[in-house]
């Protein structure tokens, strides 16, 4: 077997199209998202990146071209290396799509779920694309740059219990929040986490 | 000559195989010493709530330590955690089969308010779902906090018209 720094570059003879990826830590690589199981397939089968570690994907922003971008976290176990594999989604914003990779990992399953609920991107030949997280038919995904962390009104996920008790999913009240602690050396009084805005909370009303 | 009576207690021999005493005292007094707790462990304050019922704090102490996992056979539901919104459909549906009477604590910052998850998958507060008779602060409570709001349920169960709202039902 050969060294983690070869497996990046025997990608690169065999898949021209890979370019090299910015990273601090391990070996990293751009992969077009045509091309990606195949690259996971050589990696898994002649590198011996046994494991998928993680399956995650990043928000570039609303407008930005192409907007999403699936990574993999790959460890061979029996090397001892990591390397990390990126590629941007094709599709549109509303439904952006990449290859499922539950063929080569079934631990990739429910990553995928994860990854379809928090930011909605289709993965092709998934056996069971549901939402994991939230509840069926919860109308967002929450990981989106536009999503609000308060969130966006909504109606419960069981219409009964929603008729019964009169009550929705709200955009939760923020009073001055998020509420951050601050970092550095400091008695734990003060490091309590506090609103980054402190003007304003549930009893005084927000200055305009 | 009339002698003051010394006896502390009920005696059958001097006032019969009598108790004469008010009806809410009677079942108010049954319903607040055997109040078993339904368990509605959802985050870290479940731990506080086991604690609670173990050897050092010791709920039993108030009559409350028969945890029943189920809604049937339980009288207050404890929610202990973060109550998200896919939880609160089955929070509501255990509080539904819980036979009446059945009373509510709202056990930490989650239960009562939403806490520190000001967020979109959140409940913020179980009140807006059930009836909520004790708020307990804290993240999480201590457990004599617990066994303090368990105390202040029993003393709002002891005022309560019992026998009207039995006859009225």
């Amino acid at each position: 077997m050969s060294a983690p720094a070869d497996a990046t570059s025997a990608l690169q003879e065999r898949f021209p199209q890979v370019t090299e990826r910015a990273s601090l830590d391990h070996p990293a690589v751009n992969v077009p998202v045509a091309e990606v199981l195949a690259v996971l397939k050589y990696l898994r089968d002649e590198f011996a990146f046994d494991m998928l570690v993680d399956l995650t994907a990043v928000d570039w922003a609303e407008g930005v071209l192409p907007r999403f971008t699936v990574v993999y976290h790959l460890l061979s176990t029996t090397r001892h290396v990591y390397i990390r594999v990126a590629a941007n989604c094709s599709g549109d914003d509303a439904a952006p799509i990449a290859p499922s990779v539950v063929s080569l990992w079934p631990g990739a399953n429910w990553h995928e779920r994860e990854c379809f609920d928090m930011f909605g991107i289709k993965f092709e030949g998934h056996p069971d694309l549901r939402r994991i997280l939230m509840w069926d038919g919860y109308p967002y995904h929450p990981l989106r740059k536009e999503f609000p962390l308060a969130g966006i009104e909504t109606v419960l996920p069981d219409p009964e219990i929603a008729e019964e008790t009169k009550t929705k999913v709200i955009a939760s009240p923020m009073a001055g929040g998020p509420f951050v602690a601050t970092a550095g050396e400091m008695n734990l009084t003060e490091a309590e986490p506090r609103a980054k805005d402190e003007s304003w909370s549930e009893q005084r009303e927000k200055p305009e | 000559m009339v002698s003051s009576n010394t006896e502390l207690a009920y005696n059958s021999k001097i006032e019969g195989e009598v108790v004469v005493s008010r009806a809410d005292a009677v079942i108010n007094w049954i319903r607040s010493n055997s109040m078993w707790p339904m368990p509605m462990g959802l985050a870290c304050c479940a731990i506080e709530l086991m604690g609670t019922a173990a050897s050092r704090f010791d709920i039993a102490r108030f009559g409350a330590e028969v945890m029943r996992f189920s809604p049937r056979q339980s009288d207050c539901m404890i929610v202990a955690g973060t109550v998200t919104y896919k939880m609160a459909t089955a929070v509501r549906r255990i509080y539904d089969q819980m036979a009446a009477p059945k009373w509510v604590i709202a056990m930490g910052a989650c239960a009562s308010t939403g806490g520190m998850y000001r967020s979109y998958s959140v409940l913020q507060g179980v009140d807006r779902i059930v009836p909520v008779d004790v708020y307990i602060s804290g993240c999480p409570p201590r457990p004599e906090a617990l066994l303090d709001a368990l105390m202040k349920l029993q003393a709002k169960v002891k005022r309560e018209p019992s026998a009207k709202n039995l006859l009225s039902a």
